[in-house]
């Protein structure tokens, strides 16, 4: 009895979890969800690496950046995935992160991708989305949708990846006439929410007639739910895009492994867990194509985007311009 | 007088006061020393800092009044009356109040939303719908939640009149006007003020709520902008200057309160039921039923759509919605126990010399900003252990702390009562230390502080795991994952694990409330 509960201690245990090396990657709430890429993530790469890989969810995106900084070189992290292109250039300032191994490689953004440091995983457009039944013609650009009275949620730049987002999006579009812009949509903007969660929860409970979030977001209720009633709304001036990227740390104890990784993240069995789990395009797109109910989603025309140093220069004005706008 | 606190607690008594508030020290000023450390920059308040001051102090001191001045005939109708299901509608009244800000916000919507009930209603009669988006939502919303707070901490003092004050009063033939005028409103005296206070504070460290139905950027409040200090900026100086204007604003209001408020010295009863002989008439029958009517309305609809919209999908909830929601009791139960072991001895010390110091250290966790406390935690323990290994047991700590403020209001004027009623009796029989506590103390305070146990365990449940600088594999809770779940559009499913919140709070509540109340008739 007492040597077949040694036994099945023996077996229960994971099989000697200290000699195979740790990997750790700090990365946000929503990727470790149950429901996010996180779990098949973990099972495709442990299947391959004979190592732990442990995901550590630190908040959201900006929250990731903040918990680098309070720890410095001493984090634990080897790697850290889920920094937008709105963050790496604050991010590669502090001097924690190193260039990545993996050279030259193709990608499948919107944008040419050459960027030393920072490796894409998905991407996605920003974009109004609305309710097909409830707006049956959406605008067509910022300044239909202010000379409208259609009513809209946005998300508080300071305090959400969305809605620094759209402050650069409409700067981008109207780099002289940001402030402008924003003046004749203050009477569109229903609220202002502290997150991209409560600004979809909104729209969906019927407050508004669009909600601030991605060409994709339509994809989610389509092949989930099988509700083909949302849409995103096509915007002539272009549409700002969102590159999530990840890094490695160039105080990892494992820097072999962290670009095994790294190589991973761009392979098929990462890439191909995407578009379903965290509702994004992957940034290389697998053999076997996206899924279907992606290609009824909108293709932009134009892409628009900072370049990752600009972004940083250029916020703190536009974030002024939105502020005097939206406190009269 | 000079020898109250000895009398009260003895001297161990005094000592593990202080410790307790040491360690609320600790955990509020302490954290924002250590971020305050840790900047690299000395940085100042600009302008746009200086208008989330204004806006906070002006939405929290709308919102503390019209809750206090609302709550008092609440609590009035229900001192009044005695009906069936009444302990019952008492505890759901207090659901409000522990609910995760989103999910009472979209009940609330639900009501009073673009496309919500009242709406709709005056939509269907021919008259102009109304907004809340702006002030009046946050007022609307801040109400909504504290006036369960506000009423509770009133209706507590109502039931401290000891009865026989009530049938002396009935014996010199005393209408309800004179009732007022001689036990009411000096019991008001005493008891508003720190519920004016408690409301207040709360209001002063709102930031989802008054962002969300504020309608933009002019509702600005400390709390976000100590947000952005930390994420848009990165600026930790600011971010401390910031919660450091918070604690002051939340130590003046409760200096002021203290100023105003006098004991009611009602003296000690035996503890019978009140008969109300005052509350007779027809008409003031009708106004304690139409007042109650009226807030069940306000309070319960919004729970009622929240519960109708997501009890469907309760049984299809994913396995870590469950998981989580065990952890969840589990960490709410810890932390219960924890805040009550901290709270008793404060407010023994509390109520002796140098009393009101004490009370500001304990009422300080409401003050905190949560991001500064989480951040500042997070940098003194960094050195010594791994985050991640304590995410629980950081959660039932701070959980504790940020309850302590409720449970030490509601223990508080129970204990001044006390000592004001039994002092000079137990100090003749030479009762003290252990044996006073035993005899006299607990018995005494069966009500309040399973109400108080009942609050810290509902709040620990509906708190948003305050911290996500210690999360790690496995540590989630239900609200957590519940705002997980909604952001990866799951709203369906969000509803469901909102609704498995919802009772599971209600239930430790109530469990707690219902036990310290025993056969008494509060």
């Amino acid at each position: 009895m007492k040597r077949s509960l040694i036994a099945l201690a023996l077996v229960a245990t994971p099989v000697a979890a200290q000699d195979r090396p740790v990997l750790t990657v700090y990365t946000y709430d929503s990727f470790t969800a149950e429901w996010g890429p996180g779990p098949q993530v973990e099972t495709a790469f442990e299947a391959i690496c004979e190592c732990d890989l442990r995901l550590i969810a630190a908040g959201d995106g900006a929250e990731l950046l903040s918990r680098l900084r309070l720890e410095g070189e001493q984090t634990e992290a080897d790697i850290v995935l889920g920094l937008d292109t709105n963050l790496t250039a604050a991010a590669a300032e502090t001097g924690l992160f190193t260039n990545h191994a993996l050279g030259e490689r193709d990608y499948d953004l919107p944008v040419i991708w050459d960027d030393p440091m920072f490796v894409p995983y998905d991407w996605g457009y920003f974009a109004f989305v609305y309710d097909k039944t409830r707006l049956p013609e959406p605008p067509a650009s910022f300044e239909a949708l202010a000379a409208s009275d259609i009513s809209i949620v946005i998300q508080d730049p300071r305090a959400s990846t969305p809605g620094l987002g759209l402050l650069l999006w409409v700067k981008a579009a109207y780099p002289d006439r940001a402030g402008e812009i924003w003046e004749a949509l203050a009477d569109n903007i229903l609220t202002v929410t502290p997150g991209w969660t409560e600004a979809y929860a909104l729209f969906i409970e019927g407050e508004a007639d669009m909600v601030l979030s991605y060409t994709t977001s339509p994809a989610y209720h389509l092949i989930a739910e099988g509700d083909d009633s949302k849409a995103a709304a096509s915007f002539t001036e272009g549409h700002y895009l969102q590159v999530e990227v990840a890094a490695r740390l160039a105080s990892t104890d494992e820097p072999d492994l962290a670009d095994r990784f790294l190589a991973f993240m761009v392979s098929e069995e990462f890439q191909k867990v995407i578009p379903e789990t965290n509702w994004m395009y992957p940034a290389v797109t697998p053999p076997g194509g996206l899924p279907a109910g992606f290609d009824t989603l909108i293709t932009p025309e134009r892409a628009l985007i900072y370049p990752a140093g600009e972004a940083a220069l250029i916020r703190g004005e536009a974030l002024a311009e939105w502020q005097t706008a939206l406190s009269r | 007088m000079a020898d109250r606190a000895v009398a009260l607690s003895g001297r161990f008594g005094t000592a593990l006061g202080l410790a307790v508030a040491g360690l609320v020290l600790c955990l509020t000023l302490g954290t924002l020393a250590a971020v305050a450390w840790r900047a690299e920059a000395a940085s100042g308040l600009g302008p746009a800092d200086w208008a989330a001051v204004r806006f906070t102090l002006l939405q929290a001191a709308l919102s503390a009044t019209i809750s206090v001045v609302l709550a008092v005939p609440v609590a009035r109708a229900f001192a009044r009356r005695r009906f069936r299901g009444r302990s019952v509608l008492i505890a759901l009244l207090g659901a409000p109040f522990i609910l995760p800000v989103i999910v009472a916000v979209l009940g609330l919507l639900a009501v009073f939303g673009r496309s919500g009930l009242l709406n709709d209603a005056l939509r269907a009669v021919g008259l102009p719908e109304v907004s809340i988006y702006g002030l009046q939502g946050v007022l609307v919303a801040h109400v909504f939640f504290n006036l369960p707070l506000a009423t509770r901490l009133i209706l507590q003092g109502w039931a401290a009149i000891p009865a026989e004050r009530f049938r002396l009063a009935a014996s010199l033939g005393l209408g309800a006007g004179e009732v007022g005028r001689f036990l009411e409103r000096p019991m008001l005296r005493a008891v508003l003020p720190g519920a004016w206070v408690a409301v207040f504070v709360v209001c002063l460290t709102s930031f989802a709520v008054a962002l969300t139905l504020g309608g933009g950027p002019a509702a600005t409040t400390v709390e976000l902008a100590i947000y952005q200090a930390f994420r848009f900026d990165f600026d930790l100086s600011r971010a401390a200057l910031l919660a450091a204007v918070q604690f002051a604003l939340c130590l003046a209001a409760g200096g002021l309160a203290a100023r105003v408020a006098r004991p009611a010295g009602f003296g000690a009863g035996l503890d019978r039921p009140a008969d109300r002989w005052d509350g007779a008439s027809g008409w003031l029958k009708a106004q304690d039923v139409g007042v109650i009517a009226l807030v069940s309305v306000f309070l319960l609809l919004p729970l009622a759509l929240v519960l109708l919209r997501g009890v469907p999908q309760v049984g299809a909830l994913p396995g870590s919605v469950w998981a989580a929601a065990v952890r969840s009791v589990a960490v709410a139960l810890a932390s219960t126990a924890l805040c009550v072991a901290l709270a008793l001895p404060l407010a023994i010390a509390a109520t002796g010399r140098g009393g009101r110091w004490i009370e500001a250290a304990g009422m300080l966790g409401l003050a905190t900003s949560s991001l500064v406390l989480g951040t500042g935690l997070f940098l003194l323990l960094r050195p010594w252990v791994r985050p991640g290994d304590l995410a629980l047991p950081v959660t039932v700590l701070v959980n504790a702390v940020m309850a302590l403020p409720f449970v030490l209001r509601a223990l508080l004027p129970a204990l001044r009562d006390l000592q004001a009623g039994y002092g000079r009796l137990s100090a003749s029989l030479g009762l003290q230390g252990f044996a006073r506590l035993r005899l006299l103390t607990l018995p005494r305070l069966r009500a309040p502080l399973g109400f108080g146990a009942g609050l810290a365990a509902a709040l620990s449940m509906g708190d948003l795991g305050v911290i996500a600088l210690f999360a790690d594999q496995g540590t989630e809770t239900l609200p957590l994952q519940l705002y997980r779940l909604m952001g990866a559009y799951r709203m369906d499913d969000a509803a469901g694990a909102a609704v498995l919140l919802l009772g599971l709070s209600l239930g430790l509540f109530w469990v707690f409330d219902r036990g310290g109340r025993g056969h008494a008739g509060l």
